[in-house]
């Protein structure tokens, strides 16, 4: 974190601001990030056993002279392109997708950026049928000890096993108004006190910010947006973060792979707090 | 959006004791399947399996640990408690005041309980959630048992069974809950990186980021009859997303007609099943090799 971040706190926003502004339909999505970032981009389709989702993309690129794999979840910036992305909510073949690339990021030893930017994994009948536990539960897996360096930087919101399931990372960076949660504040309203309008106070309790994340040690590092948020001036938030995600990859290219993965899992290995008798 | 989270306050019963309503004299159960009076004890004798419609009743963690060998068992990390790290901000009832209640009507710490113990005379490490504990949902307290479980498996050399029935990730400990879903999962390779087993048994009900991470992965997975399994729960499926569900929705035997388990198991069968598979997987002949020397090799180039 650096001065920016400290300055903007004086703006005293609250946490359902912030989820409003990391659900902004003109924030940049991922797609932005990587025409904006990155040169060459393929985009690579499919998981090869049931379909094509719009609600992930990935692909290969070169970010900072250097081939990535950028994988990311995708929303709309209308309606139109949001029913085509189902509002960002992937399939259990959107991250069946995810993991094939990362496979393939392994097998080419190519580091892997994920921008991650969803409301929740989707939850439909047909999602159910094909497994949608499964599809996040082997994300999570194949992240945990591919041997490529993972980024995942959070650029909007990052609701719950859905975002999980792209964010076990080496680094995870978030916007500065990005959120992180356990659960979309209005479900978590709805679980603990039987009212999702509630959700506002979910949001404050839950403590879903970049901020309150960095503090309690689960990200790494907090990224200024411009004044306003990220859909003010997108170019401005894009440079930002670029330039942060750009930082970490030389950092986390230049550690051995062993090392690296051990590091991973210690990262993840001491979050949880709790007492011992 | 927010009508698509509402939901009716009778919706969710993590509460009182494991299923069977009881009937005023003690003696006899009801069950909540075929509406039978049965006698007690012949239900305790049946594994709390219903005698007269097959029904398979909720079981405490303690009492799943009938399911080892007799005296085999021998509870591990009961001494890590929870504690309030957000310190939640709660309209109704504080996150304090919900873990002294499940405490005292479970006698558990937290929702899991786990140990060593034996099945059919093989060795293996065991951990059981308490759906009675706040939903059995995954918090610190649990994704840390869970992770020393395995570790301690993986240092023992032997096979991990997790019995799991969960809600999904602890509310009140917000993200932190979230990721013991993958801090559970990296414990586990190392349990995969020794060759050692994890069989999942997932019993009523299981759902959301227990669903959604460890169990789903394990190198078998077994439910029981009838068990509830999903991601997402079936009121947010048929009021948020207005789908209509079939019969036997997100059942044991949809999930393995979909390909997503490797077989439903009555209880009174489950020691013998795990028995065998044990027995199966430490009768190899070779050591497992997972990491080969050119593999090592590749690691050492440097990323492009």
């Amino acid at each position: 974190m650096d001065e920016t971040t400290k300055l903007t706190e004086a703006q005293e926003l609250t946490p359902w601001d912030r989820v409003q502004m990391a659900r902004h339909p003109l924030r940049p999505h991922t797609l932005d990030y990587i025409a904006a970032l990155c040169e060459d981009f393929v985009e690579l389709h499919g998981d090869r056993r049931f379909g094509d989702d719009a609600a992930i993309v990935g692909g290969l690129a070169t970010f900072a002279e250097r081939t990535v794999m950028v994988i990311g979840h995708q929303k709309g910036s209308d309606t139109r392109e949001n029913m085509k992305r189902n509002f960002g909510m992937s399939h259990p073949e959107g991250y069946r997708k995810a993991q094939r690339l990362m496979r393939q990021a392994e097998k080419f030893g190519i580091s892997v950026i994920c921008f991650v930017d969803t409301p929740a994994a989707d939850p439909k009948k047909e999602s159910e049928e094909r497994g949608q536990g499964n599809a996040i539960a082997e994300s999570i897996l194949v992240m945990t000890n591919l041997r490529v360096p993972i980024i995942a930087a959070v650029i909007g919101e990052g609701g719950s096993g859905g975002a999980l399931a792209l964010s076990v990372a080496d680094r995870i960076l978030m916007q500065e108004n990005a959120i992180f949660s356990v659960a979309p504040p209005e479900a978590a309203a709805s679980i603990l006190w039987h009212d999702s309008a509630k959700a506002p106070d979910a949001a404050r309790a839950l403590k879903l910010t970049a901020r309150d994340l960095y503090e309690l040690h689960i990200i790494d590092d907090v990224v200024p947006e411009p004044g306003g948020g990220a859909h003010q001036s997108p170019q401005e938030a894009i440079t930002a973060l670029g330039t942060r995600i750009r930082a970490h990859l030389d950092t986390i290219s230049q550690i051995e792979i062993a090392t690296l993965l051990n590091q991973r899992y210690q990262k993840y290995r001491v979050i949880g707090q709790y007492a011992e008798a | 959006m927010k009508e698509f989270f509402r939901r009716r306050k009778t919706s969710f019963t993590t509460g009182g004791q494991p299923e069977g309503n009881p009937v005023p004299d003690d003696m006899w159960v009801k069950c909540n399947a075929c509406r039978e009076l049965v006698y007690k004890k012949e239900l305790t004798d049946n594994l709390k399996v219903c005698p007269k419609c097959g029904h398979h009743m909720r079981m405490s963690a303690r009492e799943w640990i009938d399911l080892l060998d007799g005296g085999s068992f021998s509870e591990m990390d009961a001494h890590l408690l929870p504690t309030d790290p957000l310190g939640f901000v709660s309209l109704g009832e504080s996150y304090a005041e919900k873990l002294v209640k499940s405490q005292q009507r479970t006698g558990m710490p937290d929702a899991l309980l786990s140990g060593v113990g034996m099945i059919c005379g093989g060795r293996l490490a065991l951990t059981v959630g308490d759906f009675a504990f706040m939903g059995s949902s995954m918090g610190s307290v649990y994704g840390e048992k869970l992770s020393r479980a395995a570790e301690r498996a993986a240092d023992m050399g032997i096979p991990l069974l997790t019995i799991n029935t969960s809600g999904g990730a602890r509310q009140q400990e917000g993200v932190i809950a979230l990721m013991q879903m993958a801090k559970v999962t990296m414990a586990l390779t190392r349990l995969a990186d020794v060759g050692q087993p994890h069989i999942a048994l997932m019993i009523d009900p299981c759902y959301g980021g227990v669903t959604a991470s460890y169990p789903s992965v394990a190198d078998v997975i077994i439910a029981e009859p009838g068990a509830n399994i999903g991601f997402a729960g079936k009121r947010l499926i048929e009021q948020i997303m207005r789908q209509k569900l079939p019969a036997g929705f997100q059942t044991a035997e949809f999930m393995l007609e979909h390909g997503m388990i490797d077989m439903v198991v009555e209880r009174n069968q489950l020691r013998d099943t795990i028995g065998r598979l044990i027995r199966l997987y430490g009768a190899r002949r070779r050591p497992v090799t997972r990491r080969d020397p050119v593999e090592e090799l590749i690691g050492a180039i440097p990323y492009m």
